[in-house]
């Protein structure tokens, strides 16, 4: 097995996988490619496939159609099965999966079986140390918190710098508070290390704030690959857009390539004329105007700190919700003119 | 590590794959080993038994067989009426009542378990003798003078046969029941009092039909072991099935007319395990009323409620008790008179070192089962190999023994003319001549105690450990080793401790497999027995039921453990 240097360009592909279970399709001819160090999340709502897709890229499920291949070489067919001991491929679980009866050092040397003896415990000293948990070497897994838990799975899981490393909802098991921290840490050990990531996740934040590259799924498809940007700013559906963050939903005629809005009307050339279309607005894409704009109501005005959370009434009845900086909070009852920072607009055909 | 790709392995076609998940080759053939190791005894049963038996067979077939089916049927009925009305009366008193003492006698009841039937047997002979010391002592109370004057029925019938091995094989049912009146049933019974039915309405029509899964495990694994018993109907004169075969073999010398009453036998149990499924047809009704909250107890008020609570210490008395202090009695009396014989640490030696053996090896082939159906992830073909391996235990010894006796023989003068070929001098009776056989019909009929235990162990191992230590490159020996044996060393150490008393007990396949002159514990008791001699047998029954009473006293501190054979 090749032990190489960080800087060496890996390529992960995944080349039309479909997978079955019983019979029932889960992933349905998936593509996708991966960079060295880069960070792909894969995300979508459960059942979507993505935990088998990284189940396959591990090695736990066998590759029932397509292949998958890292640097070039088959990892995975139909008729190939690599199995996982020998991938070279770093797992982090949801539950940690750390050896209850082995004290944090032993757990992180445990993968470097390889190396000879003398050198397994220093490196996994290391290791430990990066995670900022050197101290607790001799402990064992249960007298440890959550955060200290994922932190030893994410050092065990680097320690034999492994040539991809897959993390399956590493942090659905903290509060809040703890996720956050925990996302940065993870971020810089990854950046630092080098070493291409898949991360799976059902939440939006952790892929917005980890992924280079984000992969969304649905019912085993791919429905978009993009940078979080272009999953923001460019949603290829409605279900994309509404995936990454609430979303008021409007809906109009398409008259001579365009939709006529309160705000307005929007180029939609590509749709039907005279079909039906769905407008979507990010709620932080609505501004409060002084003069011009669509007008409409304030039904309801929440501050939320930073932000607030205002719910309006267009003058056809229609509901919104928009976000809107705290300082300038209407009051339940004004009448206020409003204008859409197009960015935050999208327009589909009506499904 | 290791190395093979999977176009090597079994699992490499699809169908293979989804018959055995991952299970990767060294463990899917070990398994596949010891499933056939267990199945051997029985292909050896058919192979001998077509052979037929000549003129022999007309005999068994009008004098032996429908006596010893009919003694065998007679004797399963009353056993079996015996141990579910002892067994499931008894744990709805200690689970459903409070009475001063319920702790104890609730423990209590778990005794007789330690004392097999060949060993109750042997007691009672001799404590219901006429001029024995039970007879005695009622006749001085009476007033008569000479056993002709006053006896009791005769204890070599029928009738005692039933009476005693229902008095030691009651727990098997006892601990199911319990533990589902305890644990399962209790909100259920609860809604009953509260709908305002009498505690006898809600025995019968709540408890008693909740708890017929359970029962049945336990009185069909009691009628095993009834099928089993070697010793004890012999003593008392019922000619049961296991008895023609034992005479069949030692006395006429004929292995095929064994063989074929042997094959009767295995129908039998066959029968009995597809009645226990039927039974058991509706358990998951039951397991949906799961509860964890223990049942309250309602105090006794009434003078009947104290009556049953006399009653239920009487199978203590009678299967422990009484039969326990009249070996420690004779012991003591044995040991004064002649010191600690030779004879007996030989035999002591020789059994703890065959229970020793035995135990390693079988825990050893259980743990290869349970391994390679977690690395199946309980696929069907992996389950169906552990399940087929398990049904050892349902084999009797004697029916074990018979099977094994034709391959191993086989295969013995195979080895020695190997030899002879090879070396020039014959290697002499490898198997039959050590205790080889015996071990290998130990394994095959305890290796569900392991491979059950074993496998509720490595269930609570999650799967992500495994997944875990797969991507950091541990194979699956390596995983074995630092993974699953040291996170299973508690359910490990519990199977072996009770793989290792049923091999001590064990009378029947050591009877038959045991190599010429070498004597255990138990097949020491039996000759005595069987002679009429009342020697030293005292102290080795009472080794075997101290040895038996470690994992009840272990089962009680643990809480109520379901028993496993």
């Amino acid at each position: 097995m090749t032990n190489s240097s960080p800087n060496l360009t890996h390529t992960l592909r995944l080349n039309r996988l479909h997978h079955r279970f019983d019979g029932r399709p889960v992933i349905k001819g998936i593509s996708l490619e991966l960079g060295a160090g880069e960070v792909l999340c894969l995300v979508g709502p459960s059942g979507c496939g993505k935990t088998t897709l990284l189940r396959l890229l591990a090695g736990l499920e066998r590759v029932q159609q397509g292949e998958i291949t890292l640097d070039g070489q088959l990892m995975a067919s139909e008729a190939y099965h690599q199995p996982p001991e020998e991938r070279d491929i770093g797992l982090v679980f949801q539950d940690f999966a750390l050896f209850p009866h082995m004290t944090l050092l032993d757990n992180v040397a445990f993968g470097l079986a390889r190396l000879p003896k003398a050198e397994r415990k220093p490196l996994a000293l290391s290791m430990l140390e990066r995670v900022g948990l050197a101290d607790r070497a001799e402990s064992y897994p249960h007298q440890l918190s959550g955060g200290q838990q994922q932190r030893v799975a994410l050092a065990r899981a680097l320690a034999p710098r492994p040539r991809l490393l897959l993390l399956d909802e590493p942090f659905s098991n903290l509060d809040v508070r703890l996720r956050q921290r925990m996302r940065l840490d993870t971020l810089q050990l990854l950046k630092v290390s080098g070493i291409a990531s898949i991360l799976v996740t059902h939440d939006p934040d952790d892929a917005m704030f980890m992924a280079d590259q984000i992969a969304l799924l649905r019912d085993g498809e791919l429905v978009q690959l993009g940078t979080p940007e272009q999953l923001y700013h460019q949603p290829k559906c409605p279900f994309a857009a509404e995936f990454f963050g609430d979303i008021n939903r409007l809906h109009a005629e398409v008259k001579q390539g365009k939709v006529e809005t309160a705000f307005g009307c929007i180029p939609a050339p590509e749709l039907e004329e005279g079909s039906r279309a769905l407008v979507l607005i990010r709620p932080e894409a609505i501004r409060l105007t002084e003069n011009t704009g669509a007008p409409a109501r304030v039904v309801e005005s929440r501050s939320l700190g930073a932000r607030a959370l205002v719910n309006l009434t267009l003058e056809s009845g229609e509901p919104l919700e928009a976000q809107l900086a705290s300082d300038k909070l209407p009051a339940v009852g004004d009448e206020v003119k409003l204008q859409l920072d197009w960015r935050g607009v999208f327009v589909f055909k009506n499904a | 590590m290791t190395t093979d790709r999977l176009p090597l392995i079994p699992t490499g076609s699809r169908f293979g794959y989804r018959l055995f998940g991952d299970l990767r080759s060294g463990w899917w053939f070990g398994s596949l080993a010891v499933m056939l190791l267990v199945l051997l005894p029985v292909l050896g049963l058919l192979g001998y038994a077509s052979q037929g038996s000549g003129d022999l067979w007309s005999h068994l077939r009008t004098y032996v067989l429908p006596q010893a089916l009919k003694d065998t049927l007679l004797l399963l009925l009353g056993v079996g009426a015996m141990v579910i009305t002892i067994g499931t009366g008894s744990a709805w008193l200690v689970t459903a009542h409070s009475f001063p003492g319920r702790r104890f006698l609730s423990w209590a009841l778990l005794l007789p378990l330690a004392v097999p039937t060949y060993i109750v047997a042997f007691a009672y002979l001799d404590l219901l003798h006429p001029v024995g010391p039970i007879q005695t002592w009622l006749r001085d109370i009476l007033g008569y003078t000479s056993p002709r004057e006053f006896r009791l029925p005769d204890i070599r019938s029928m009738g005692g046969c039933i009476l005693l091995l229902g008095l030691v094989l009651y727990p098997y049912v006892y601990l199911p029941a319990r533990a589902l009146f305890m644990m399962q049933a209790s909100g259920l019974l609860e809604a009953s009092r509260t709908l305002g039915a009498s505690p006898a309405r809600t025995f019968f029509r709540i408890a008693l039909p909740l708890a017929r899964p359970a029962i049945a495990v336990g009185a069909s694994l009691a009628l095993m072991e009834a099928i089993n018993d070697i010793g004890a109907a012999e003593f008392l004169g019922v000619r049961t099935l296991t008895v023609s075969i034992y005479s069949t073999w030692i006395n006429r010398g004929s292995l095929a007319g064994a063989a074929q009453i042997a094959l009767f036998m295995l129908v039998l149990v066959v029968s009995l395990i597809a009645l226990e499924r039927w039974a058991r047809r509706h358990q998951r009704f039951a397991a949906s009323a799961r509860q964890t909250r223990i049942l309250a107890p309602r105090p006794i008020q009434s003078a009947k409620g104290w009556l049953l609570v006399l009653l239920a210490w009487l199978p203590v008395l009678l299967g422990f008790v009484l039969p326990t202090s009249y070996l420690l009695v004779e012991a003591i009396k044995r040991l004064e008179f002649a010191g600690v014989e030779a004879v007996i640490l030989r035999e002591t030696f020789n059994t703890l070192s065959l229970a020793a053996v035995a135990t390693l090896v079988t825990s050893f082939l259980a743990f290869v089962l349970a391994y390679s159906l977690r690395l199946a992830h309980n696929s069907r073909g992996a389950l169906l190999m552990v399940r087929t391996a398990s049904l050892g235990y349902a084999i009797p010894g004697t029916v074990l023994a018979i099977g094994l006796l034709a391959p191993l023989g086989w295969l013995d003068t195979g080895l020695a003319d190997l030899s002879q070929q090879l070396l020039g001098a014959s290697s002499g009776l490898l198997i039959s001549g050590t205790s080889f056989a015996l071990i290998y019909a130990y394994c095959a009929r305890f290796l569900a105690i392991g491979s059950g235990g074993l496998e509720a162990g490595l269930s609570k191992i999650p799967l992500s450990l495994d997944d875990a230590a797969r991507s950091l490159g541990a194979g699956a020996n390596r995983r074995a080793g630092l993974i699953h044996l040291p996170l299973s060393r508690a359910p490990l150490a519990a199977a072996m401790l009770l793989i290792f008393v049923d091999c001590m007990k064990e009378l029947p396949a050591t009877l038959l497999l045991r190599p010429l002159n070498f004597e255990t514990l138990a097949t020491h008791l039996y000759a005595e027995a069987a002679r009429g001699t009342y020697e030293s047998g005292a102290i080795a029954a009472l080794l075997i039921v101290l040895a038996g009473l470690v994992p009840i006293l272990l089962l009680n501190r643990y809480g109520s453990r379901q028993v496993s054979a």
